[in-house]
């Protein structure tokens, strides 16, 4: 047995407990211990919940007593997991990161979140976000600035930041994160851990805090591929509530999971390494694709030649969408109303007014302008049409490969504080990820390096919509055949618990 | 000769769809009455996170209604969503649609000012969700969102209508149809049914050049009534204003039912923009033709179908078929009286449209609706259903006239007593002792006693003035209480005045 539980991946653990050789509650305490001693300093959890995690943790070692040494067990049954503030936790604190929601409890759950306790989960708390999702840094949050574990002076990316610092910060065995435009790759990138982006539709958005509904996916954040393989596979599948989910069957992505790729094509497109990238990164990531190659894939040039409309359609498109999703916090029914509002246009106006931040009203403003009448036909039905060249990229392109490899980000993970004043330079540090959203397809980040500082280098595989298994298969393969995984953070321990909601 | 202005009319009606649950969320759809709040849930309530899910039920009442309007059915339609704040509006958006609707390109047909067939063009007809309500209470705004999310069928004319009557009578043929699908109850005083009517005028120049006069919409109407007095004050207006050498404003008006006058609500350059967008949240619907032929073959007979019918089946005139269909329940009364009786369906037609709406119109009366207004609001015979009696029973009633044992005359009071207590024709003749009198002897007495009684009028006879024998014989009917054989009576008349 470990001596550090909590350094655990989620499939070690399901073992471990399976074996019985560990209790739920033994880990889900040492995970909370680990949160005590470094969330003080990386501050990733905006409401943590040790109370209802141990009651958890100790049903799960009831079910394990009770069931026979060879009875199935459900997959993540005493796993301790994290969950991104804008997925819904029934009973728990739901913020976004946002001041308007500062006290919403919600009395109903995320389907993905029903599924993990289905699998049975233990729901430690829920990490933070930049708010709303909006950003690529989690400086965008209302509550607190999330630290990188690799450097305590960076950001861990964002919007899941909190969710992928967490992982890195062995502050959970793994997290949910939510990816619009990047949101799980670009901070599994920054933070050194496995971030899965699923095709559109593959997983239900029911209970997810919608920013662009048409971009919006659930994903797991892990510490290696296998378990985001294992996140997936159970959260996966069609859901009546969320009328965008794919009725597609869910294939055993652990079973895609093999050591080599012979036979898997994978296109390198030229769009994808640009000026301006950190060389560092550039590097690596060409390194890795020498790593496919020698593991029997075969690498082809392609071409995405719309890749760099991708940027100017995403800030039309998700703005527009963000301006109508966020309409209902509007202090009537629920959420921040302000206390000087007297009349019917004053909860509107001060209560909008004071509880969005300053990214949340500008893409507010953003896409009500890209909507409006005279104005729509210019800016939201092009950059539709542009879409829609974007995935014709995609789909040609994987006429010919399996996989597409390239970047996460163009850079490692930057100074806190350095990018909040200059938002276009913010938007940047999503523009390699922000078409595969706009596509609909999927992509995972998997570690593949580390820059001259010591910070971790994503690389970004991409498959076509409902293209998960091959993702995950090649990702899988170049993780085992490489050490990068054995390079952890190293974090001052510090007994201040930390990490309620509200925290500064 | 003073300048002639035509009215351009056409109407926007928002029916509620009779379903169980709501548009988008499991929520009862039947909140009427229910205590504020109580029918809702996380989806209609616009909390975060939640998605909606299309009501089948929904989409195939619409389509019905667009097949019953002669609409093309759109294999592929798409949900937008239309922006604005307001509080009884949880998402700060409603989902509707605009760019590609559910039906498109339909008409239904009226009877035009002229008494001949008019068809007024239906321009799309699409499903979208009703909003909550806003209660102002002593300064306060209170919010019920129990019809937040209640399917609502919004129904837009091409501008056909040439009179606030050509309006009526759309908007009576329309709920008509909308109450023979049982898509909709038709109701407007509880808002089932709303209704905007945009209107101008034009001279008959603009008319041949294909112009148009300035657009003003009325809004806040309430009842049918309202409808057809708001559309008669705003011609009246707008005439007055053009024939003073004056400009009609792009406006908004409202009806304010207490000073009977239209009254200005909002102006053009106040207008909105709703920044319609297609709805993220959910997939174009796409509906299979093979569907929406099984959709089609539940439709029932339908009001102008089954006039016809009555007209060529029945030997109805048009008018009767057209009084007899206007409601389906009466419709089907109709037939069933027309069954149990078996003799000519004109005669039982003549019963229903004569002496029984007579009686409703009494009943309704005397419940306090007999003002015009209410009675705009019903159509003929529309509480048929509400009659202790049912068709069998009109039918006995009309086979004891045919059978002598009553007059018609009296067999209509016997028809008031039959609705009034419940019980038969038979019982009724019985009891009250209202048999035909056909005995000749004995009505030879009364015909010599009111001959003896005046001579005057016998005189007058015998002198040419044969139409005072009309006079005589209601002298013997009020002398025998109504209940004497009038082929009888005539016949003795006829006897002793010509012999």
């Amino acid at each position: 047995m470990p001596d550090e539980l909590f350094r655990l991946t989620v499939r070690q653990a399901a073992d471990l407990l399976r074996r019985r050789a560990i209790s739920a509650v033994e880990l889900t305490q040492a995970v909370l211990d680990r949160i005590y001693a470094v969330d003080n300093a990386v501050k990733a959890y905006l409401t943590l919940a040790p109370e209802s995690a141990l009651e958890e943790a100790a049903v799960a070692d009831r079910a394990l007593a009770a069931a026979d040494v060879d009875t199935p067990l459900p997959p993540l049954l005493g796993v301790p997991l994290a969950i991104k503030d804008v997925i819904l936790v029934e009973g728990m604190p739901a913020t976004a990161g946002s001041r308007i929601l500062e006290d919403f409890v919600p009395p109903y759950e995320a389907t993905a979140v029903r599924k993990l306790r289905q699998a049975g989960a233990v729901i430690l708390g829920k990490t933070n976000t930049d708010e709303f999702a909006m950003g690529s840094s989690t400086e965008n949050s209302a509550y607190v600035v999330t630290r990188n574990p690799w450097d305590l002076s960076r950001v861990p990316g964002g919007s899941s930041g909190g969710s992928a610092a967490a992982v890195a910060a062995d502050a959970c065995l793994a997290a949910l994160g939510t990816d619009t435009g990047g949101s799980v790759r670009q901070p599994a990138a920054l933070c050194g851990v496995v971030g899965l982006k699923p095709s559109y539709g593959r997983v239900s958005r029911f209970g997810l805090i919608a920013f662009a509904s048409s971009l919006d996916q659930i994903g797991p954040l892990t510490k290696d591929v296998a378990d985001a393989a294992l996140l997936l596979q159970v959260i996966a599948g069609h859901d009546p509530q969320d009328s965008t989910s794919l009725p597609a069957a869910v294939p055993d992505y652990t079973a895609a999971l093999t050591a080599d790729l012979r036979g898997l094509r994978v296109g390198v497109p030229a769009e994808y390494f640009i000026e301006g990238m950190q060389p560092a990164v550039e590097q690596a990531v060409r390194a890795a694709i020498a790593v496919l190659a020698d593991l029997g894939a075969e690498v082809v040039e392609v071409s995405l030649p719309h890749t760099p409309y991708a940027l100017p359609v995403y800030y039309l498109i998700a703005p527009a969408e963000a301006s109508a999703n966020l309409a209902r916090y509007d202090g009537v029914r629920y959420g921040f109303r302000h206390p000087d509002a007297r009349t019917m246009w004053d909860v509107f106006r001060l209560s909008r007014g004071s509880g969005f931040g300053p990214e949340v009203k500008r893409r507010i403003m953003l896409g009500t302008y890209a909507l409006s009448a005279g104005y729509y036909d210019a800016y939201y039905l092009k950059a539709q049409q542009v879409r829609t060249l974007l995935k014709q990229d995609f789909d040609a392109a994987f006429q010919r490969v399996d996989v597409i490899a390239a970047p996460v980000s163009p850079t490692t993970a930057f100074p806190i504080g350095e990018r909040v004043s200059d938002p276009l330079s913010m938007y940047l540090a999503d523009v390699f990820t922000l078409a595969v959203n706009l596509a609909g397809v999927c992509g995972i980040s998997v570690p593949c390096g580390f820059d001259e500082q010591g910070l971790p280098i994503g690389l970004q595989l991409i498959g076509p919509a409902l293209g998960e298994a091959s993702i995950l298969r090649a990702a899988y393969a170049y993780e085992q055949a490489t050490p990068w995984r054995e390079r952890r953070p190293v974090l001052a321990v510090n007994g201040e618990p930390s990490a309620v909601n509200g925290d500064q | 000769m003073p300048q002639r202005y035509y009215p351009v009319i056409g109407m926007e009606v928002h029916a509620q769809l009779q379903t169980a649950s709501k548009m988008f969320c499991g929520c009862s759809a039947d909140y009427w009455e229910a205590p504020p709040n109580t029918h809702v849930c996380p989806v209609c309530l616009g909390m975060p996170g939640v998605l909606p899910v299309i009501n089948a039920h929904a989409v195939e009442q619409t389509v019905r209604t667009g097949l019953a309007l002669n609409c093309r059915i759109a294999r592929f339609s798409v949900f937008a969503r239309k922006n604005y704040h307001y509080p009884d509006l949880p998402k700060g958006y409603q989902i509707s649609q605009y760019e590609l609707p559910l039906c498109r390109d339909g008409w239904l047909t009226i009877v035009g000012d002229d008494g001949q067939p008019k068809r007024i063009g239906i321009r799309r007809a699409h499903l979208e969700e009703d909003t909550g309500k806003s209660l102002h209470v002593d300064g306060h705004s209170l919010i019920d969102l129990n019809r937040a999310g209640v399917p609502l069928l919004e129904i837009v004319t091409e501008a056909d209508m040439a009179s606030a009557e050509e309006a009526y009578r759309y908007l009576v043929k329309l709920r008509t149809i909308l109450r023979t699908l049982g898509v909709n109850s038709g109701d407007m005083e509880k808002g089932a049914m709303r209704c905007e009517v945009n209107l101008s005028l034009r001279t008959a120049e603009q008319a041949a050049r294909g112009e148009y006069g300035v657009k003003v919409e009325i809004k806040n109407l309430n009842s049918f009534k309202a409808v057809r007095d708001s559309i008669a004050y705003e011609i009246a207006r707008q005439t007055a204003v053009l024939e003073a050498g004056g400009r009609v404003e792009q406006v908004t008006m409202g009806w304010d039912e207490n000073r009977r006058r239209t009254v200005l609500q909002r102006t053009k350059e106040s207008s909105e923009d709703y920044r319609y967008f297609p709805e993220p949240d959910l997939p174009p619907l796409e509906l299979s033709p093979e569907w929406i032929q099984r959709v089609a073959a539940t439709l029932p007979e339908l009001p102008d179908a089954r006039a016809a019918r009555f007209t060529a089946d029945y030997g109805l005139t048009p008018r009767d078929a057209g009084i007899l269909t206007a409601e389906r329940a009466v419709a089907d009364w109709f037939e069933q009286a027309v069954q149990a009786y078996g003799g000519p369906p004109r005669e039982v037609a003549n019963w229903i449209t004569g002496p029984l709406f007579a009686i409703l119109r009494g009943r309704a009366e005397a419940r306090g609706e007999g003002d015009e207004e209410d009675q705009a609001e019903r159509t003929e015979g529309g509480d048929i259903a509400s009659l202790p009696i049912g068709p069998a029973d009109l039918a006995a009633l009309i086979k004891l006239v045919d059978a002598g044992v009553v007059n018609r005359n009296t067999g209509k009071r016997v028809l008031e007593e039959m609705v009034a207590t419940g019980r038969p024709a038979a019982a009724i003749v019985e009891a009250q002792g209202l048999a035909q009198v056909s005995d000749e002897s004995g009505l030879a007495q009364v015909v010599d006693a009111v001959l003896a009684a005046n001579p005057g009028e016998v005189a007058k006879y015998r002198a040419g003035k044969t139409s005072v024998l009309g006079w005589f014989m209601g002298q013997v009917m009020r002398e025998t209480r109504g209940k004497a054989n009038p082929d009888v009576v005539r016949r003795l008349l006829s006897q002793r005045l010509d012999g």
